[in-house]
């Protein structure tokens, strides 16, 4: 059997807005993918190290207050200094169009923001998934 | 007509109607009844249930005169970056004619930490104003005369700390605490469940609040000590029912607690408010704002033994729902603004924030805030929906709708106690997964096509990314940790330490009201996180469990 793809949901720094991240992770869950959801209030070293201890292939990062273009890259820096040089990197919330050529400059792979259906984000993982 | 008669009617119509579905199907997917008719509220008892304006069950609204009277309170949420820049909003608001404040703080000031504290790297000055210390909020009140106007402060785990802050700085403006008109939310249950910006466990969190109560029934009298918020538990995906009965069954939490530490129920029902939601479904809002103040109403009256009707009013703040707007062809939302705006307003709301075109972009720009107060404002003037009181009632669906929604919230507050109340409750994540349950089915929905989000999943366009959104300066960081550096190294730190040592004793004994030792260690300029600090070390910090 194929090994499933595993997705560390994740919540960094203060935001407590998490209806997006549970509702992707559900669906993500409904979609065949193994979820890990960190909850919220997660330092950057947190969830790199949760990404390395639950070995995903897939860190999808949610963040509401604005405090995107502090961790997203950061975030993104301490997971490939972990060895997770394949895990697909994503990121998803109240994000001006603006900042998203810099994410994705900084290794965020794909940026989601609001009104995104579930479904498309799970055909990206599925495409780009290493 | 007699019911007999009105029954035979809607016989022959039922007739006409599957005559009519036969050759024109009808639209799927809508959760009412096609018509109401006297059939549908024919055992609501007039008196009983609907009443008079300002009298029991409060159903037409908790005062006799309603907006004939005055209007609501346009009360504008507002802040960001910097106290100073926060400060020449909030005179930009009074200006142009809001009749409150609203505070928005940063989300390391919710969660009690100084903006020089590692974990508030990135988050300062973000999603409201930096407060750091006394010498912040001066700024932030500068040229605002404190005996005026009425401020409300979305603050909940450390809302002790806040409001001793507003005090002070009350004092050296010469107004006296007795003066002073204002909310501070205040609700830590709901952040448990869904807003998330909690610090201690719920026993202590339990405690600050009935300690806040307590002083401010002899101190702060015109003060609101608590909002209790549906509006959040609404925003993470809960449905109208939800929304009232679990907020509702949180405000019974905050009134045993308070019974139980030997307060009066009368003596501080009178200052607990709430916060709803303004949502997009107009007869269904106004119909929960109906069903919420009677439901309330026959709490305190019958299950609490309060005495005085003012225990009995459910007063209520409402802001648009966040989360309704759309990042898709952003005008649109004013239009979904203005509808919730009329929901409110015939739903007899106390206050309202209006939500901006932008914010599901970005903090809104002073233009999209300017648009958002006017729609308030022709809402009051212009539409005529603020000239009558409760205009709905009567309605026969409207009626209808009250009375499901009541029975609904009845069922969830039954639920509740039979699980051991709404701490337990949110402890066994009981509410927490009913909410995520209705959020994922909405999106499920939503998906599906079975709801249609105009510009989302129905008559998309091609868009070009939306300029002059409002940006924080990322240097607001910088600029706020350099300040506090400087007060820490010019304020008397002896006193500073004195105050927090004897802060800790006081939380250390649990009969002691904390709020005279908070309000002593705030005017010694010690920080929100020095004093969190002592907190979080004599109570620990609450740790959320999540079953998706």
């Amino acid at each position: 059997m194929e090994k499933r793809i595993r997705v560390l949901v994740a919540k960094p720094g203060l935001d407590g807005h998490d209806r997006g991240a549970k509702v992707v992770a559900r669906a993500l869950r409904d979609a065949g993918f193994e979820v890990i959801y960190t909850g919220l209030r997660q330092t950057p070293e947190q969830i790199a190290e949760a990404a390395l201890q639950e070995d995903v292939n897939v860190v999808a990062m949610s963040i509401l207050s604005g405090a995107h273009p502090h961790l997203f890259p950061k975030i993104v820096k301490l997971v490939r200094e972990k060895g997770l040089t394949d895990a697909l990197i994503i990121g998803g919330g109240v994000i001006p169009e603006g900042d998203i050529p810099a994410l994705k400059e900084a290794g965020v792979a794909g940026v989601f923001t609001p009104g995104t259906p579930t479904g498309d984000i799970i055909k990206f993982i599925k495409e780009n998934v290493k | 007509m007699s019911n007999e008669k009105i029954q035979a009617e809607l016989a022959k119509y039922q007739a006409n109607v599957e005559k009519a579905i036969a050759k024109f199907p009808e639209r799927a997917n809508v959760p009412a009844q096609r018509l109401y008719t006297p059939l549908d509220v024919k055992d609501t008892d007039y008196a009983d249930e609907i009443g008079f304006p300002g009298v029991y069950p409060f159903t037409r609204g908790v005062q006799p005169t309603m907006y004939r009277g005055r209007f609501w309170t346009m009360r504008m949420y507002a802040g960001f970056s910097t106290a100073e820049e926060s400060n020449k909003r909030y005179r930009y608001l009074i200006e142009s004619g809001a009749t409150g404040l609203s505070c928005a703080f940063d989300l390391p000031t919710q969660i009690g930490y100084d903006s020089d504290d590692e974990i508030s790297e990135g988050e300062v000055g973000k999603v409201g104003v930096a407060i750091d210390s006394l010498a912040d909020m001066e700024v932030l009140f500068d040229k605002i005369d404190l005996g005026k106007v009425s401020t409300s402060m979305t603050i909940n785990a450390p809302a002790s700390v806040l409001l001793a802050m507003y005090i002070a700085v009350a004092e050296k403006q010469g107004v006296a605490a007795d003066q002073l008109k204002g909310t501070i939310q205040n609700d830590i249950l709901k952040e448990y469940a869904a807003r998330g910006t909690y610090i201690f466990p719920p026993r202590p969190s339990m405690r600050l609040i009935t300690n806040i109560f307590e002083y401010c029934s002899k101190h702060v009298p015109k003060w609101n000590t608590i909002s209790i918020s549906g509006y959040h538990i609404r925003e993470a995906g809960s449905t109208a029912s939800q929304e009232i009965a679990f907020t509702i069954a949180d405000g019974i939490a905050y009134c045993e607690a308070a019974i139980k530490a030997g307060l009066d129920v009368d003596a501080f029902a009178g200052r607990l408010s709430f916060f709803w939601n303004a949502h997009n479904n107009v007869l269904e809002e106004v119909a929960k704002f109906r069903a919420s103040r009677r439901v309330w109403a026959k709490v305190m009256k019958e299950r609490f033994q309060a005495k005085n009707p003012k225990s009995w009013m459910l007063r209520v703040h409402t802001q648009t729902a966040g989360s309704m707007l759309t990042a898709q062809q952003p005008n649109n939302n004013i239009v979904r603004v203005a509808l919730q705006t009329a929901a409110a307003v015939m739903g007899g709301t106390q206050s309202l924030h209006t939500n901006s075109r932008d914010e599901a972009l970005a903090l809104p720009t002073e233009d999209s805030v300017m648009v958002a107060l006017r729609t308030q404002q022709i809402v009051a003037y212009e539409s005529g929906l603020a000239d009558v009181i409760d205009p709905l009632a009567g309605s026969y669906y409207v009626e209808a709708l009250t009375n499901k929604i009541e029975a609904e919230a009845w069922e969830y507050i039954k639920k509740i106690d039979e699980i051991g109340g709404a701490v337990t409750a949110i402890e066994k994540g009981y509410i927490q997964k009913e909410i995520q349950d209705s959020a994922y089915k909405w999106q499920m929905d939503v998906e599906s096509n079975a709801k249609v989000i105009v510009g989302v999943n129905k008559f998309q366009v091609e868009e070009k990314p939306v300029e002059g959104l409002l940006r924080v300066d990322a240097s607001v960081g910088e600029k706020q940790k350099a300040k506090l550096a400087d007060m820490r190294a010019n304020r008397d730190n002896a006193a500073v330490q004195a105050a927090l040592a004897t802060l800790e004793k006081a939380c250390q004994d649990e009969e002691e009201n904390l709020m005279p030792h908070i309000l002593a260690a705030v005017k010694t300029y010690a920080t929100l996180g020095e004093i969190c600090g002592v907190m979080r070390k004599v109570f620990g910090e609450y740790e959320a469990h999540v079953n998706l």
